[in-house]
């Protein structure tokens, strides 16, 4: 018995301490990574007065308020710019998952020549800086009145979230196993059928992060909603939060309010899809 | 006579719709990304201005005044300082993360989560948070003080010297956790057996990582920090909304002064030399590191 539990006491104290310090890291990753956003969020219940004093107050339970919401909505009027990011970026993610999944389809199942070359131009153009085409583009909008329009910046979005997702859609498409095709090129199906009754319900867990990270990343985006919009009535959140200004001090508290409202639905939905969005993303970035 | 016909015409069609699927694609990105950068560098080459309305070809003047620029060349440093410590540091990091969210541990799924946190807010929102974290009033300052690491608060954003640093820190919690997730990934299709026999070859914890899953992990690990690298690059929104480039330009990265140059300065044609510099450097940097992760691969065959 003696000699059984000899091992347990002396390894007891050395395991006891790693497991000690592996839990201090993994205390230390949470605090990290969740510290700035929950202390937005706690400035955004503060009232000025505690925001201004230099101790702060470490939580609003006495004495919260809820005027910086009402100031974000009411005295800035931020809810249109939360309109046009929704109208453009939906927009934008819709036609752009059409023409990735019809592209994708083609490249990892029909026959064709220069698929490589097609793909190698999709890389090449999702590492192009947004400030090398914005002036063009700038052009072009002008010479189509698209200017400070939902069409004109939804039309940039599209080509902005297209390569991402073909090589998202591409990467799951090229996985489904061939049978699938050919059963349903026996039962009569043409390509496009084949696309939308077979290989889309079996391609859905890579269609949701494409169709995601598109939309994460058009809602984000600040360089071309910048300089393609220019009065309030298109401008999309990004604009809203950098033009987010006070008369005399800075605005702390409305300025964390504003990107709670504008954050907290976007956190909700990457932990709904955590576990798709990472599988759609390394399947792209590692099988690719 | 008819039915072989009909057979061409079946193989004619079966051969186009293949290319009909992608053509909705290429139109959009040749519109949207591969003319505009055609153009860009033609703009390049003339004075086009919308302050005092020139547009002539004027060659390689443009490229020479760029030379001289010294906020230019400021800014492609700090760009490329910029581009290469976050890059550094991300990966480590996110090494580290990786590592620590493989281990099975109660909770697990949670911890993962939270790390998603970071990489869901819009940099725009991190911009302002680290703004409000790092002011001259804010809590970071605070607790400097309180904990006597500094006697007076730290003006970080007004600093020459902290304010870029202050970003990199921004950018580093803000894209971490992707690192973390790919790594992450990659470290789960290393055979959980290798793990078992470097054990029974009796191979210390340190031994089993550097000499098994790092030289694995590498491929994935190369791959993530040029897609990290690529978009640090690009840095924008982060100068623009937290600094404006400065203090005294300290701050200036490549894409904020070419914007200024562009949508200040209406200077079209000078504007668009400095994203083709921009463009040119990013294309050096992409094939330079795609090379040596190729010249890798096939040492390990």
């Amino acid at each position: 018995m003696a000699a059984i539990a000899q091992p347990r006491v002396t390894g007891g104290p050395r395991r006891f301490a790693r497991r000690g310090g592996f839990g201090f890291l993994v205390a230390a990753i949470v605090v990290w990574s969740l510290f700035p956003f929950v202390w937005e969020m706690i400035t955004s219940f503060e009232p000025d007065k505690d925001l201004s004093r230099f101790a702060p107050q470490w939580l609003p339970i006495p004495g919260g308020t809820l005027q910086h919401y009402r100031n974000v909505f009411v005295a800035k009027n931020f809810a249109p710019y939360i309109v046009n990011s929704v109208i453009v970026d939906v927009s934008a993610t819709a036609v752009a998952l059409v023409f990735a999944g019809l592209a994708a389809y083609s490249l990892a199942r029909l026959p064709m020549r220069g698929k490589g070359l097609v793909l190698g131009l999709v890389l090449a153009v999702s590492m192009f800086p947004q400030i090398s085409i914005v002036t063009p583009l700038y052009e072009i909008m002008i010479r189509l009145h698209l200017l400070d329009t939902y069409t004109g910046l939804s039309g940039v979005y599209i080509g902005l979230a297209l390569p991402l997702m073909v090589y998202i859609l591409w990467g799951h498409f090229r996985a489904i196993p061939r049978e699938l095709d050919e059963a349903a090129k026996i039962d009569g199906a043409g390509p496009l059928r084949t696309f939308w009754s077979v290989i889309i319900p079996v391609a859905l867990p890579g269609v949701v992060p494409a169709a995601l990270l598109g939309f994460i990343a058009s809602w984000n985006e600040l360089l071309l909603a910048l300089s393609f919009t220019t009065s309030p009535a298109h401008q999309t959140i990004p604009v809203g939060i950098a033009n987010f200004t006070g008369l005399y001090s800075i605005p702390w508290g409305d300025m964390a309010a504003a990107s709670v409202v504008v954050t907290l639905p976007l956190v909700v939905l990457v932990l709904i899809f955590q576990k798709r969005i990472v599988e759609g993303v390394t399947a792209g970035a590692i099988k690719g | 006579m008819g039915v072989p016909r009909v057979l061409a015409t079946r193989s004619w069609r079966q051969s186009l719709t293949p290319v009909i699927l992608i053509v909705p694609m290429l139109a959009s990105l040749l519109a949207v990304s591969l003319y505009p950068v055609l153009r860009t560098i033609w703009l390049g080459f003339r004075n086009t201005s919308l302050a005092i309305q020139g547009d002539k070809f004027t060659g390689l003047a443009n490229a020479r005044r760029l030379t001289h620029d010294a906020i230019f060349w400021k800014a492609w440093r700090q760009t490329i300082e910029f581009t290469a410590i976050s890059t550094l540091v991300e990966t480590l990091l996110g090494l580290l993360i990786a590592l620590a969210l493989y281990k099975k541990f109660r909770g697990r799924g949670l911890v993962r989560a939270a790390v998603l946190v970071p990489w869901a807010i819009p940099t725009v929102v991190t911009s302002r948070m680290f703004g409000w974290l790092f002011d001259q009033g804010g809590v970071v300052n605070y607790l400097l003080v309180t904990l006597h690491i500094v006697r007076l608060p730290v003006n970080f954003l007004g600093s020459t010297t902290l304010a870029l640093p202050t970003l990199m820190l921004a950018d580093i919690w803000k894209t971490t956790p992707f690192m973390a997730l790919l790594l992450l990934a990659g470290l789960q299709t290393i055979q959980p057996s290798l793990a078992e026999a470097a054990r029974i070859d009796g191979a210390s914890t340190w031994r089993y990582f550097s000499r098994v899953r790092l030289p694995l992990l590498m491929p994935t690990l190369l791959i993530a920090a040029l897609l990290r690298a690529l978009d640090a690059f690009r840095v924008f929104d982060l100068p623009y909304v937290v600094t404006g480039g400065g203090p005294a330009s300290s701050t200036e990265t490549m894409s904020t002064y070419a914007y200024k140059t562009l949508f200040s300065g209406l200077q079209l044609g000078y504007g668009s030399t400095m994203a083709t510099a921009m463009f040119v450097t990013e294309a050096l940097i992409a094939g330079a590191f795609g090379l040596f992760i190729v010249r890798r691969m096939r040492q390990e065959g």
